[in-house]
């Protein structure tokens, strides 16, 4: 198999990094607005588990940056004029803010006065947030270059609008886009948690704020996660239409597309032996029309081997396909659970004044206005809170490997492949077939 | 004086920024093992550079963003030609970072004592592979005309490197001392000073032999008054250490930082990596550079952030300036 690879080492740990900060920046914010004993302890409790995550901010950019040049060094000569400077951006702005006031903000407690304290952290939460801004610029260009021409002399493409690549519609989709992940993501992780201390009942009044945030930011984030994942999509149907015909498995273009729940496709023999669908879908979310004109992946093969000459231009199908389901399926999953949990945990609307509780009660479980679910099923909805803690962590990740895997043979969508990418000296380049 | 002219000086600055101030950070990293005799002590050692180390590390960052966006080739030919020890100062960076989040995390000695281990070796090695690195980059290596690096590992461990990776290990160990005598109180301090003493003498005879080696090999006027401002730095430094002036000696210290690292950017340019094949494949400022849009960019991008940059780190060290004695460690804190 020809070398394939994404870019995002730091993967895993970045959404709840921007989200974690974030939301403690909150809770402190509550702490010191109110000054409610729970919210100080909540924001320490969660500024624990914030820095775990960001020890592997700073070091996890560092690889990132480093990695370009050492596996994708002839990647680097050819883009470098547009790639290095949002990296720089990045660096410069971004990651001195973060590393700076995170350290400002975990020694400072006692050392600088309380709001300038809680300033440290929302630094350090802007810090995040802008870091991953410049990144998905820099991750847009590769998927949609613009602002660009190419030096033949030299050999290489060259920056001619930055605005452009900073502004482009590709990079605004794709921040909110993973922006509001990351928040879905974040408030997810909460939500596990906070109901692993509810169900052994342990410091109940901090995470039962704990639990209820986390909720709210499930349902809002979750909300904004599916709207601008449509913006997205249908970004990339115009900008990559092969990517989107692999994510449905759609080999012929067709009317009316239908967007498939199932299928298993045989990229061999180019059609898919079994299929389950809805017609139309595909169409919709293309075009905002049930009856438009969707294109297969044959036809875009076909298309581009005219544009760009002989080759195979088509991802592997069967990971795109599933990643996008899989990314999909986990992402709404874990909203549908916390729009469950806001209304089964809530604390006044239509619910019975005996059910309501104290402060430092754990919450009843309650479905209908009188009477809770009963022991088990309570049992239960914490068991699912807890095991449903990393789903976004998961759809991230599906998310990122279909949005890298799709766009493959292509590093830089149209103008560069990965197989020329890698560096000679790197091991990837010595191990690779191609 | 052109925008790559420009760029180049930038880089260096960058690279003297991180060598400054990560080198302290190094250096009391290492002495956690050559100064701490307790637990007590060793948290005193990594409380002093708690709050900054993060920050500190920030500038290679930018080192390395900026010399892919200002430099792509110069990028793409370092990083992917010295790839195994990159490697080695990224896993050591990385384990560093875990290990000073990671250490107080649970209080048993024995999971403590591993992450104290860890940090001693993950700041020596990069301490020295940084000056190898440089030691080579300096003296040139085998580049080939497509600007690919083509010797092995094995050829960047050469005398002159070698002795380029004692410099800055001592250096930064002395650095390192001196900064803890400024930061602690008590019989740390006194010890800081102590092993400044011995520590710096060793930097200075290495400085002394690289220094004046790079000069006879690639030096010029202006190099040679680097390299004199350098070494009259180190001895001032060592001078006020021993007179008991622990901020004159810091900031001595810093000086010969300075003065080294831009003695060995003086004696580079207007070559980036000199080959050391055929000097016509040699990368320079001209043909390892960005377009003059990227560069214009980058420039404006730099001269409003760094102003920015330098105040709240500068503010940071400021929040932070009292010394730090075993007093301060509460003992369920460690």
């Amino acid at each position: 198999m020809a070398v394939r690879h994404h870019h995002r080492l730091p993967l895993p740990v970045r959404p709840l990094t921007i989200s974690l900060a974030a939301l403690t920046a909150g809770l402190q914010t509550a702490w010191v607005r109110t000054e409610k004993e729970k919210y100080l302890r909540a924001t320490k409790f969660w500024g624990k588990l914030f820095l775990i995550n960001i020890a592997m901010g700073v070091v996890t950019g560092i690889v990132q940056e480093f990695q370009f040049g050492m596996n994708w060094s002839a990647y680097s000569r050819f883009v470098g004029d547009i790639f290095g400077a949002p990296l720089a951006f990045e660096a410069l702005i971004a990651f001195f803010f973060e590393s700076t006031f995170i350290g400002l903000w975990i020694f400072g407690w006692d050392k600088l006065p309380k709001r300038i304290h809680l300033a440290c952290i929302w630094m350090v939460s802007i810090g995040t947030i802008l870091s991953a801004y410049f990144i998905l610029a820099a991750n847009s260009w590769m998927q949609h270059p613009v602002g660009y021409r190419i030096n033949k002399a030299k050999g290489r493409a060259e920056l001619t609008d930055f605005w452009h690549v900073l502004t482009q519609n590709t990079a605004l989709a794709q921040a909110f886009h993973t922006l509001s992940a990351s928040f879905l993501t974040g408030g997810a992780f909460m939500v596990g948690i906070a109901a692993f201390h509810l169900f052994r009942k342990k410091h109940i009044a901090v995470m039962k704020s704990s639990l209820r945030l986390g909720l709210v930011t499930v349902a809002i984030a979750g909300l904004l996660t599916a709207v601008s994942g449509d913006t997205l999509g249908k970004v990339m149907f115009k900008q990559q239409p092969m990517k989107m015909a692999a994510a449905e498995a759609l080999w012929d273009g067709q009317n009316s597309a239908p967007f498939s729940i199932f299928a298993y496709g045989d990229v061999s023999k180019g059609h898919n032996s079994v299929e389950l669908s809805i017609p139309g879908i595909l169409s919709f979310l293309a075009d905002d029309d049930f009856n438009s004109y969707v294109p297969g992946i044959n036809d875009t093969n076909k298309a581009e081997q005219a544009k760009y000459g002989p080759g195979d231009y088509r991802p592997i199908i069967p990971v795109t396909f599933w990643a996008f389901r899989w990314m999909i399926g986990f992402g709404m999953a874990s909203f549908i659970i916390g729009l469950a949990g806001l209304w089964l945990t809530r604390k006044k609307f239509m619910l019975a004044q005996h059910l309501r509780v104290g402060d430092d009660e754990v919450p009843n479980v309650v479905l209908f206005k009188n009477k809770t679910v009963g022991p088990k099923l309570t049992k239960l909805y914490w068991l699912v809170s807890i095991w449903t803690l990393g789903f976004p962590l998961i759809a991230n990740s599906w998310g990122w490997i279909f949005t890298e895997m799709g766009r493959q043979p292509w590093v830089v969508y149209g103008l560069f492949q990965t197989r020329d990418a890698v560096s000679p000296a790197s091991p990837r380049a010595r191990s690779s077939p191609r | 004086m052109e925008l790559h002219d420009v760029w180049f000086v930038l880089i260096a600055v960058l690279w003297t920024g991180y060598f400054f101030l990560e080198g302290f950070d190094f250096g009391v990293g290492i002495l956690t093992k050559l100064l701490a005799r307790d637990r007590t002590e060793k948290r005193v050692l990594i409380n002093t550079i708690g709050p900054v180390w993060d920050g500190n590390e920030v500038w290679l960052l930018t080192a390395g963003g900026a010399t892919f966006a200002a430099f792509p080739e110069w990028y793409a030919t370092l990083f992917s030609g010295f790839y195994l020890a990159l490697l080695i100062i990224l896993v050591c960076l990385i384990v560093r970072g875990v290990a000073f989040e990671y250490r107080a995390k649970r209080p048993e000695e024995k999971w403590q004592r591993n992450w104290e281990t860890a940090i001693f070796w993950t700041s020596l090695l990069p301490a020295f592979l940084w000056g190898v690195a440089f030691g080579n980059i300096v003296r040139g290596v085998k580049i080939d005309k497509n600007f690919e690096y083509v010797g092995t590992f094995w050829d960047l461990l050469n005398p002159y490197a070698i002795l380029g990776g004692l410099v800055t290990l001592t250096l930064f160990t002395f650095h390192g001392a001196v900064f803890t005598a400024l930061k602690t109180v008590g019989d740390i301090r006194a010890r800081a000073r102590k092993l400044a003493l011995q520590v710096g003498l060793v930097a200075a005879l290495l400085a002394l032999a690289f220094l004046i080696w790079t000069q006879v090999d690639s030096g010029d006027g202006k190099s040679l008054v680097a390299l004199i401002v350098a070494v009259v730095a180190l001895v001032a430094a060592l001078g006020a250490i021993q007179v008991g002036r622990e901020g004159w000696s810091f900031a001595f210290s810093g000086v010969t930082i300075v003065a080294a690292v831009a003695m060995l950017f003086l004696s580079l340019f207007p070559n980036v990596m000199p080959s050391s094949l055929n000097p016509d494949w040699s990368l320079t400022v001209t043909n390892a550079s960005s377009s003059p849009y990227t560069l214009k960019i980058m420039t404006w991008c730099a001269g409003i952030a760094t102003p920015i940059v330098l105040l709240y780190q500068g503010w940071t060290y400021w929040v932070f300036r009292k010394r730090i004695g075993t007093q301060h460690i509460a003992e369920a804190a460690h």
